[in-house]
This record gives C-alpha cells, structure tokens and sequence, in this order.
C-alpha cells in the first residue's frame, strides 16, 4: 500500500492539507465550514445535480459542485462569496418557485430541509415565481404515497431504491420541466416492483415521499366505545421513539413509551417481543427440522415484510426456503384476536388491533389475504410507523420526556431480551441462535451473544460451531446486501443453512418509518443505527430472560392454548404462505 | 508480414479499379442524381425512377444511372448532372418530373443542355473551363498576374466565352505544387486536367496545344489526384462550390455511398492501410496532434489530445464512439456526411481506434435519421465483407468491430456523458466530469468520443500529412469546418470552409447574402449553446476562440442568417424554448432556470415585460451559465446573454417602449392610419378580418386598437402607404 498523498489547497484563505480524492465538500468540513447540499447523500452515489453545494474556485469558468469535485494541488475554493450566495439562493428559489406553497399544511412542516435552506439562505422573496409542475398524488400503494409536485429531483429516492435496496423501481423519466420520478412506464407504485420498504420516504428532504397514514382509522377506534383497541409495538419502537421527543438516539424509551400509549386511550399496551420470541420458538423448530431431513435449506427468516414482498417479485423461485412463520407483529395479532379475545370474552370483530412498527411494508402486509381471520376482519387493523405514532402523542398533548415508566400489559407484555434485537439486523438470527443451540445440543448453552452475526456492515456469513454441528449462516440487511447471497443461493454456489434478511439497513432500527433524524445524523447514517441497535442490545443484557423458549409467557400459551410446538393449531394460527408476486423484478 | 497490409490494400484497389471500370465505362453518358434525406424529400427517388423509365424507353445503351449522396445545396435539390463523355458536366436544379422529360430529350437525346434549367447558370457549358486555384493561403503574391494574363492571352487568341471560360476556386489540394516558384495552377475540364503554369510560354502553349488543338501539354501536367480537383471538376463553375474548401465533404455528391469499390478509388482506406503498415500509434497520435485537429462538435478540444490521454490508459477494453446525435435546429452537417460518404467517417474512427488501443467502436446515432442509419450499417457490412472490420484487418493482425446505436431523440444525449449513459441503456443524463471518458467511459472504460465530422477529416491527415491539414486552417485550428446555413441568405445548404474564413465570405460570397434587398441584421452561430453575432461584426473569422470571444461559439456548425424583420428577442426566445424543452432535467439551474427564462421572454414579447424582468433575466442566464452541471446547461443561455449584449436596445424597446422595432412580436406592433395620407378608399376596412376598421368612403378611416388582431392585411393591402406599422409607412 503506497501512501497516500496529502493536497494542500486554500478555502476561504485558509490553507489545509487533506488526502487525495477527498471532495471540495469533505475538506471544507475539516475546517468547520458546512457547505449545504441537497442531492448529496454520504452513502448515496454521487449525483452533482442539485447545484446547491456550488463553490468558486479560482480560475474555473464555472462554479463546481463541491460534492463532486475532487480537490487539487494549489486549488483556492471561496466558499461564500457574494456571488456564491446570491447563485446558491437562486438556486434554492428556482426550487420553491416550482414547489407548492403548503409549508403550513404540510406533513414535514419543520423538518423539510428545502424549507431549512430556503430559510437559511434568505429566500424572502421569490423573483422568479411562474408556472409550476402539477401532478395528482399518487396514492395507489398501501404503504407509500408519491406526490411529485413537491419532488425537488434530487434523485436520492432513485438512488437508495437501486444502490441501496436493489429493486432499481424508481427513475426519472421525462425531459426538463416536465421531468417525474415514478417507477418505470409511469406506473402506479401498487403495479410496480416497489416492495414497500419505505427507504424513498426516509432519505426524500421534502414530502414527496410520505407513509401512508392510518393515524385517523385509529384516532376513530379509539373513539368509538364499542371497540376494545389494543395496540403493540416493534422491538426497535422503544429504540426510536424517544428521537422524536427530543431524546438522544439511543435512548430507550420502552416504559414511557407504554404510558404514552396507554394515555393515548388504548386498552391494552403489548409487546410485539413476545410475538418475536413466540417466532423464535416456531421458527427453530421449523429450522432443526428442515436441517434433519436436509431440505429447503438453506432457510430464509420471513419477519421483514419488505424481504418477503422482495423473494416474491425478484426471487420466486426460492420462496420454498422461507420460513413460513408469520411475522412477530401477525402472530401476536392472531393471538390477540384468539387467545387473548377469548380470555377477555371479547368478540374478534370488536378488537381493534394497532401496531406501531418502524416499517412502511408492514401497513402492506396486513392487508394481505393470508393475514386475515375472515375476509372482513384482519387480524391486524392498522399499522402506525414510529413517526405516526410520535405525531399521535405530540397531538394529544402528552408531555413524552416526563412521563413515569409503565409496564406492557398482561398476559402478551412479557418477553425475552431475544425478542428484543429482533430490531436489529442479526437479532433473529442470534434469537434463533440462543434457542437453536439448546434444542439441538439438548442442554443449556453457555453461549448467548452471536456477536458473529451482528452485520452492522450489511452482510455477514459465519460458521457457528453448535455441539458437533457447525451451522453456515449468513446475514443481509439492505436488499442489494441480500441479493448477493441469495443468487449464491439461487445458483447453489454456496450451502447456508439459514439466512436472516432485513430490508432495511441496519434492520428495523433504519426502518422505513423511523423518525427524521436529527443535528448531525443523516438517514442511513451507520452510527446512529449502531446507537439505536445499542439501546436494543444494552436492553437485552438487562434481561434476566435471554432465550425465547424461557419465556413463561410462551410456555403458558403453548400450554394453555397452542398446544405443540409446530403443532397442528400452531401450524393454522402461527404460520402463512406465499406465492410469486406481479409484476416480476429484474434481478 | 512486411508489406502484407500493403499487398492485401493494393490487391483491394485493383479489385475496385476492375468494378469501378465496369460501371463507369468511360464512353457512356453518367446521370448522377443525389440521394439523401434532404434529396429524397426534394423528389430524387421519383427523379432517379423517371431517368430510368427514360433510358429504357430510349433503348439507349449508353446512358447509365449513378446515385450519389447529397452535394449540400438545399435549396436546389433535386440536383441532377449529366456527365457525357468529353463533355463538361451539367448540373440541373430542382429537377422534378416533367423536367426529366425535358432534360432527356434536349441533353441525352439531343446533345444539347437544357440552360435554363440549369443550376446558377443559364449559359450553354463552354467547351472547356479553366478553373484557377485562388487560394490565399498557398500562392505566393505572383509578380506576374498570370490569370489576367490568361485572359489577356485568350482574347488576343479570339477565345470567347463559349470555347474557354474562366473561374476562380479556392484551394484544390495543390499547394505543393503551387509553391515551386511563382506560379498557379490550373484545372482545365472536360478532361480533369491540372497544369503548373509559372510564365507566360506556358500560357501561350496550353492554349495554343490543348484550348485550340485540343492536346494536352504533358510537360506542364501536375500528377497525383489532388483532393480538390475531384470536386471542382463536377462542381467548381459554381460560386458557391468553387469558394468552398471540401476536406470532411470531399466525396459528398461525387461518389455512390453505398459502393465500398467508389470509395476506394478515391483513396478510401488508403490511410487506414499507410497507419496499419506503419504500425505506430505514436506516429499517428502525434500526426493528429501536430495537424491541430480540433473537435468539430463543438467543443473544439484537440483530437490529438483526447486520443492519446485515452492511449495512455493501461486497459485491456477501451471503446471509441462516434457522435452521429445531431441535434441542434437547422443542422444537418453530419446527416449529409453520414449519407453521403459513411466510409471516410468510419475510416477515420478505425484510425483513432487502432491510435488508443479500442477494440470496439460504436455509432451513436439518432433514429430520426433512418437513411443515415442504413448507409452507416451498409457502410459496415461491406467493411466486413472485404476485410476492413473484423479479425487481421487488411492482414494487419488488428481486430476492431463497430456496431450502431440508436438513440432516441434526447438532446442532451450530443454531450458526451449523456450519450454514455444512452448507450449502456441509462436514462441520457449527463454526469459530473471529471472523471473523463478518457479516464472512465462507456461501462467505466477508457473511451474517445469524437464527431462525425472530426472523424471525416482524420484520413485526409494520415494521408496528406499533418502540415498540409494544419495550414488550410487558423492558427490554432488546422482544416476547415462544414457549416449548414441556413435563413435570410440566397443559397442555402452545407458551406465547408477553412478554419479562420470570415463569416462575410461565407454569408456574402458563398451564400450570396440577404435576399429581398433587405439588411443583414445578425448571423447566429452554434445552435441553442450558440450567441447572435450582429452585422457589425461580420468580419470576425470563423475559429473557436473568436466565437466564443464574441458570446457566441463554434457549435456544430449551425449558422442562421437573420435580417431586418427577424426580433432578436424573438429569437432568444426560440433558442431558449428549444433548451428548455430539451433540458435533460437533471441539475436545477436548468430544469427550472430555463424554463422561468422563457416565462420571462414570453413577457417581454407579449408586451408584459417589465424593466425589472430584463435584470431578472440577465441574473438567472448568469447562474445558469456558471452553475449548470453540463456544457448545454451552461451555454443554454448564450442566445440571451449575446442578444441582450448587441441588441440591448431592442429588448429596451419591448420592455419600455412596448414596441418590438421589427414587428415581429404581435403585441408589440401598432397600426394606426395617418390623417394625412389616408384617402378614404376602404380597402383596409374591407380586408380587415375582424371588422375593427372603420370609417365611410372618401374619409378618414380608424383602427379600433382594443379589436385589432395584429394581422398587417390593412398595412398589406393600402396603396397610400396610409397604414402605419409602429409609426413607420411602408417603405
């Protein structure tokens, strides 16, 4: 490895060295100065487009885009000149001229970053103002809604839909003026290969991209006397939510988050680890079995509906390795509806079940035929993202960060700290991991942190060594991650036994509807997800009950009411199938 | 294997020398008719169909038909000539139907020219022509004027015009030749015969054996094949061809395109075999640097440069791609050479591919030049059938191959990144440089992009040498440059003249000026990237630094002529309604600056504008110019930025004095009748298509300005000049 070497250039007169390659952007940030950007995203490709990041740099006809641009030996860059600034608030009123004037009414009110810079670079007044783009809102799709007249094409939704998640469904199409984003032939998000992740809506700076929200179907739940509304809430909520309420990232909020809910007026607060850990204990012995008979291995995790939604459109012909084990969310929905329906005398139709995940697909999943009791009631009602759910709280008027700790209700609130990095990417695998070693080897393992196979890095294989048997798993997070693995698969390259998939990077802490982030941290930043997974495994050491199969919970319910583990009943309540979805992804 | 590229190209010229022979038998009469897009909508095709249903109902066996690609004479076409053995050649213009009839009766049947159909001429051809070489650039001040004296001599002789007639051309490729002393060369034709004539015995004796004898003078014979005598023997009696210096057009309308045998025997692949038996991509990079080859795209960058940066790259895959995207309005430089000579365009891409080391090379066309398209793909399945593409070219041991692309109508696809990305099957985007192509290109390997007319112009260097090309042009440009003109001027068509040639010699001596004795106003160069150049500055030469010195460019090689009625504000709003709809939509300044330009524009020629708007105006062309992504983004407002520098008055008067000077812009145009002049004759109101004019017989009639549409009939119609256009009556 030849060193690398050090280039000396001015910015705004102060000298600097910095390494080759570094960008004008980057070196700039060495000495403090933050140049604004728009298109730029630091694990995005480069796009320059935007022009917002402009820079002059001395004998250069044109100004360059300082996230772009490579810096050079002698180079001497302004960042802020008269004419930069005046250039950069065109350039941002060229945008809000072409945009609606709705801030007011606008879901990202406050947390637009057109209207920070737009603020922030004095755009007063608007000196080109004329015609603008109008486009209907596209709101076909069960999780995402698109609405491109405030799309400002910077493309970063083009890009983590391809680099990031490889499902390369969204693209500019059209010319100038008239140029869109939607996925090819201008389609409807619900007939294209969109698979609901919910990345676009994480990483787009204005509201072109927004949830689909379900906060009024349950604002009228809970309004309405006849309905016993329960709700549950993902591992990696109580990771998150406290983001929204001011909270460091890596806070975790579980009890306040409780009592928010239950003063939001729901009857029952529970724990969707319990459905974690409940799917731990299906999902092994699911596993140990297909790895007795040696079949349909290696197995594919199934909790992230985003994955599924991936397997059916792009990989159909492996669907048979899936697990067919419903996810955490759907299992505690059915128990509620079932189990819980029945202790309480309560009729199914009569519940309503709300589930706070930190995913867009999820709103998908539950309306998808398999997931529902009859075909009028589903067994999940309605799926809030974190950011719902912050919002709901905020506008009941409930003052989050004061509040006193409260436990999950009984009897679905209590879980194992394996239930609880199913947040994070690796979690299931290691749940599975905890509960696997035991059931194959027939006793108690030492071991229960598989720091092996926490994939920070968005794709990890390891070879556990269990008793005699040595397992080859592997896991993805990050679709693109995923389908490296999964053409290995495909083309029986390499022998997995079992796989874990998130869609999303860093698993369901960097879900598709977790909150904004905040001060310096930018969407798909790896250290906040490693903060948000830290509060989730600094949980899981709290825990006396680290292994899913320990939880008494679980074992009152098999005992009580499931019967067998893989049994008959649990087969019907616990498990669902799939089948290739249309249209078809180009791999 | 030494002299094996040499022996396979020879025994390829004598193969086409044999099928050249067949089809041109020197004792039959040739009727060349052009075909290309521009031809065929003009009605060639039925023309060439016509001759033939001629010839068989004549019986006549000695009459043969020969397509060529187009000349670049627009406005004549079809252009059809007659070619009889010993005879000079005649050109007819827009030859259709009944004039075939006309034609072959009176010139085949008859032996007699029909003049008056004739193109730029309605004399009988002279028996012979005598064609000086008046080129600047190579001749020495002669003490002697020896063509005065040709002519002094003739008429001592009692040579009219009908024996000998006597013109002028530019350079015809001698200048080696002519640079032996005093002296000047000549082209006598029928017969396609150069003399080096350096004192006055010489004179007496061509005239003497060859104008009254009819003997050629061996002794004073200049050999070779000069590139310009091919042209001007068909083609130098007219002032439009005879100023122009062919180099990238030189086979345009001389040969058959889609005959590879035509095309050797006029030096194809000569080259391409010299490069290969040399085998020495140094000494061919460094031929192409020294000829200061410039990018004819527009950019202007040195080809020599661009091929050896990519030389330099340590890759086994490197590609060359010629740009064929032609898209600016009005240009239609390199669809002509593309129809017209698709083997001198690939010749010289082979010669850049073997120069970097590319394996592949790729047209990048656009599909709406569906005739280019064929010719290029016949082009190269007749390379490959003899041996010119594929495996051990020409025996050489070299391997290159070259496919077409299409590309679909997208302008901003002509910028190389773009066209990239158009190619590897992206969304035609242009992306942040650098990298450069050079460095990462097509699928991230090191590739050149050039022009269709760069590529045109890399044989002739290979082959006549670097010197030679870089003296036909500028200082810092050498060779020549191929214009479409088009607008207010007489001739329009494909003007190719030497780098540095003044914009007045080719509006005024090629193009014949402003028709309708009406003022030249202002000459817009380079398409939408492009600026407006005011008449003022009509002796500016034409190079890339004195364009772009002028806010405008070089372009592509559009140029439009405008004249007093033309608005230049009206006219930045054209160029800049192009960009807008073709703005690729990526980076901001552009999507949305072009756009609220226009908005601007739209304003100020409706009569809306205000004094504002023109500093708004000015401000968002400055930001798109210095902070677009591309080069189109940032040249896109040059049409504005350079009309509003020359022509500040007049967007002054729209905005201020609501009045557009050249009435162009409707909105900005008042008629009124003047008291005194108005006789009450009615015929206005009568015309009037909306009834706004009123008034009784024999008095002062009145337009209703709040009803008035703008039309001009009542200006039109007024045999008083009593109707006035913005205060002025009809001149």
């Amino acid at each position: 490895m030849s060193e690398i070497k050090q280039i000396k250039l001015t910015i705004d007169g102060q000298q600097i060295s910095v390494p080759a390659g570094t960008t004008i952007m980057a070196a700039a940030h060495t000495i403090g100065i933050h140049i604004p950007r728009l298109c730029y995203h630091p694990d995005l490709s480069l796009q320059g487009s935007c022009r917002v990041c402009i820079v002059d740099v001395k004998d250069m006809g044109q100004y360059m885009a300082s996230c772009s641009s490579a810096v050079w030996d002698g180079m001497e860059v302004q960042t802020n000149s008269p004419a930069i600034r005046q250039a950069r608030r065109d350039i941002i009123e060229l945008l809000l001229d072409n945009h609606p004037m709705d801030c007011q009414t606008c879901e990202r009110d406050g947390r637009c970053e057109l209207q920070n810079l737009a603020y922030s670079h004095g755009v007063r007044e608007r000196l080109f103002e004329g015609e603008r783009k109008r486009f209907a809102i596209e709101d076909s799709s069960r999780s995402v809604v698109r609405d491109s007249e405030k799309c400002v094409l910077c493309g970063r939704c083009v890009r983590v839909c391809a680099e990031v998640q490889g499902v390369y469904n969204l693209s500019q199409q059209g010319r100038g003026f008239h140029t869109v984003v939607t996925p090819a032939h201008g389609a409807n998000m619900d007939d294209s290969v969109c698979i609901q992740c919910g990345q676009c809506v994480n990483v787009c700076p204005t509201a072109a991209f927004l949830e689909k929200n379900y906060t009024e179907e349950v604002w009228r739940a809970l309004g309405d006397p006849k309905k016993h509304v329960v709700v549950q809430t993902a591992p990696s909520i109580r990771a998150a939510i406290g983001e929204g309420f001011g909270f460091e990232p890596g806070t975790p909020c579980t009890g306040k988050m409780v009592t928010a809910l239950r003063k939001l007026g729901f009857d029952a607060v529970f724990d969707t680890d319990l459905g974690a850990d409940l799917t731990i204990v299906e999902e092994s012995n699911e596993f140990l079995g297909r790895l007795k008979k040696n079949e349909r291995l290696p197995m594919f995790t199934s909790c992230s509906p985003g994955w599924v939604n991936f397997l059916e459109k792009f990989y159909p012909e492996l669907i048979p390795h899936a697990s067919s084990c419903r996810s955490p969310m759907m299992m505690l929905s059915v128990l509620i509806k079932t189990y819980y329906a029945e202790k309480m005398n309560i009729a199914p139709e009569d519940i309503f079940v709300a589930a706070v995940m930190p995913c867009t697909a999820k709103k998908f999943e539950i309306r998808r035929g398999e997931h529902y009791m009859t075909p009028e009631i589903p067994w999940t009602d309605a799926v809030l993202t974190t950011r719902e759910a912050i919002w709901m709280i905020k506008n009941y008027g409930i003052d989050f960060a004061t509040l006193e700790d409260e436990q999950f209700d009984a009897p679905l609130g209590i879980a194992t700290g394996a239930g609880d990095i199913f947040g994070t990417t690796g979690g299931v695998m290691e749940a599975t991991l905890r509960t696997a070693a035991e059931k194959l080897t027939g006793k108690a393992t030492e071991k229960l942190e598989f720091t092996e196979v926490r994939a920070v890095g968005g794709l990890r294989e390891a070879t556990i060594k269990i008793g005699e048997k040595e397992l080859h798993v592997a896991v993805a997070n990050g679709l693109e991650n995923a389908k490296r693995l999964l053409d290995q698969v495909s083309r029986k390259e390499k022998h997995f036994d079992i796989i874990e998939v998130m869609a999303c990077p860093g698993g369901c802490i960097g879900g598709g509807g977790q909150p904004y982030p905040k001060g310096h941290f930018h969407v798909l930043d790896p250290d906040l997800l490693k903060l948000r997974a830290k509060a989730l495994y600094t949980i899981d050491q709290s825990k006396s009950l680290r292994r899913s199969h320990e939880n008494p919970a679980i074992m009152e319910l098999y005992r009580t009411f499931l019967g067998e583990v893989g049994g008959e009943k649990a087969h019907e309540l616990l498990h669902t199938t799939y089948r290739p979805q249309l249209p078809r992804g180009v791999k | 294997m030494t002299g094996t590229v040499e022996n396979t190209y020879a025994a390829l010229k004598e193969k086409a020398r044999q099928q050249y022979n067949l089809r041109h038998e020197a004792t039959k009469t040739r009727i060349q008719i052009g075909s290309a897009t521009c031809e065929n909508a003009a009605g060639s095709e039925k023309v060439l169909e016509e001759f033939r249903k001629h010839i068989v109902a004549s019986g006549k066996e000695d009459v043969v038909l020969h397509r060529t690609g187009c000349t670049g004479r627009c406005s004549r076409e079809p252009i059809v000539t007659v070619i009889a053995p010993g005879k000079i050649p005649v050109k007819y213009e827009r030859v259709d139907s009944g004039r075939v009839h006309e034609i072959f009766t009176s010139h085949i049947m008859g032996g007699k020219a029909k003049a008056e159909l004739m193109l730029d001429s309605t004399e009988q051809p002279a028996q012979y022509e005598l064609f000086f070489c008046n080129s600047a650039r190579c001749i020495n001040p002669a003490k002697v004027d020896l063509v005065g004296l040709f002519y002094d001599k003739l008429e001592q002789n009692n040579i009219s015009a009908e024996n000998a007639r006597i013109s002028k051309t530019s350079c015809m490729g001698l200048c080696e030749a002519g640079r032996e002393g005093e002296a000047i060369n000549v082209l006598i034709r029928p017969g396609k015969v150069i003399y080096n004539v350096k004192k006055a015995t010489d004179i007496d004796e061509i005239i003497a054996a060859h104008i009254i004898g009819g003997k050629t003078v061996e002794r004073l014979i200049v050999g070779g094949n000069p590139l310009g005598a091919r042209f001007f023997e068909l083609y130098g009696d007219s002032a439009f061809f005879n100023r122009q210096s062919r180099l990238a057009l030189r086979n345009s309308g001389l040969i058959d395109p889609e005959n590879i045998y035509e095309y050797v025997m006029v030096d194809g692949f000569e080259a391409l075999a010299k490069v290969l038996a040399k085998s020495d991509r140094g000494w061919v990079i460094d031929e192409v640097t020294k000829s200061t080859l410039r990018g004819r795209g527009g950019g202007g960058y040195p080809t020599g440069t661009k091929w050896s940066m990519a030389a330099k790259e340590n890759n086994e895959t490197k590609y060359i791609i010629c740009n064929a995207d032609e898209g600016d309005p009005g240009a239609f430089m390199d669809r002509s050479m593309l129809e017209g000579d698709p083997l001198s365009i690939i010749e010289g891409m082979m010669i850049g591919a073997y120069a970097m080391g590319a394996s592949n090379g790729f047209f990048y066309v656009r599909a709406e030049y569906p005739l280019a398209i064929k010719r290029i793909e016949t082009a190269l399945k007749l390379c490959r059938e003899h041996g010119l593409l594929g495996k051990n070219i020409l025996g050489s041991g070299w391997d290159f191959e070259i496919e077409v692309r299409l590309g679909a109508g997208a302008f901003v696809c002509g910028e190389e990144t773009a066209l990239i990305h158009s190619i590897e099957g992206e969304r035609g985007q242009p992306r942040v440089r650098p990298p450069y192509p050079t460095t990462s290109g097509l699928w991230g390997k090191p590739t050149v992009i050039n022009n269709v007319e760069t590529f045109a112009n890399v044989p002739l260097i290979l082959l006549y040498g670097a010197q030679w090309f870089k003296q036909i042009g500028s200082a810092r440009a050498g060779g020549t440059k191929v214009f479409s003109l088009t607008g207010k001027v007489h001739h329009t068509g494909l003007v190719e003249v030497p780098m540095g040639s003044t914009l007045r010699e080719v509006v005024f001596d090629i193009g014949g000026g402003v028709p309708g004795g009406k003022a030249l106003k202002a000459i817009q160069t380079g398409g939408p990237a492009g600026g407006t150049i005011p008449a003022s500055l009509i002796d500016t030469a034409v190079d890339y630094e004195s364009l772009t010195a002028l806010g405008s460019i070089m372009g592509s090689g559009g140029m439009i002529v405008m004249d007093e009625t033309d608005c230049m504000v009206d006219i930045a709003k054209f160029f800049i309604t192009f960009s807008q709809d073709e703005s690729c939509g990526k980076c901001t300044p552009c999507r949305e600056g072009t756009k609220r330009m226009l908005e601007i524009l739209d304003r100020i020629t409706a009569g809306k504008g205000e004094k504002e708007d023109l500093d708004k105006l000015e401000r968002l062309a400055n930001l798109l110019r210095k902070s677009s992504l591309c080069g189109l983004g940032r040249a896109a407002p040059n049409p504005v930025l350079s009309t509003m520098k020359y022509f500040r008055k007049e967007y002054d008067a729209h905005v201020i004095d609501k009045v557009c000077p050249s009435g162009k812009c409707k909105a900005l145009v008042k008629f009124e009748i003047s008291e005194e002049k108005c006789v009450g004759c009615t015929a206005c109101a009568r015309h009037c298509p909306v009834a706004c004019i009123s008034g009784t017989p024999k008095h002062l009639h009145v337009i209703d300005q709040t009803r008035c549409i703008r039309c001009g009939k009542c200006f039109e119609v007024c045999r008083f000049n009593a109707v006035l256009k913005n205060g002025k009556a009809k001149a």
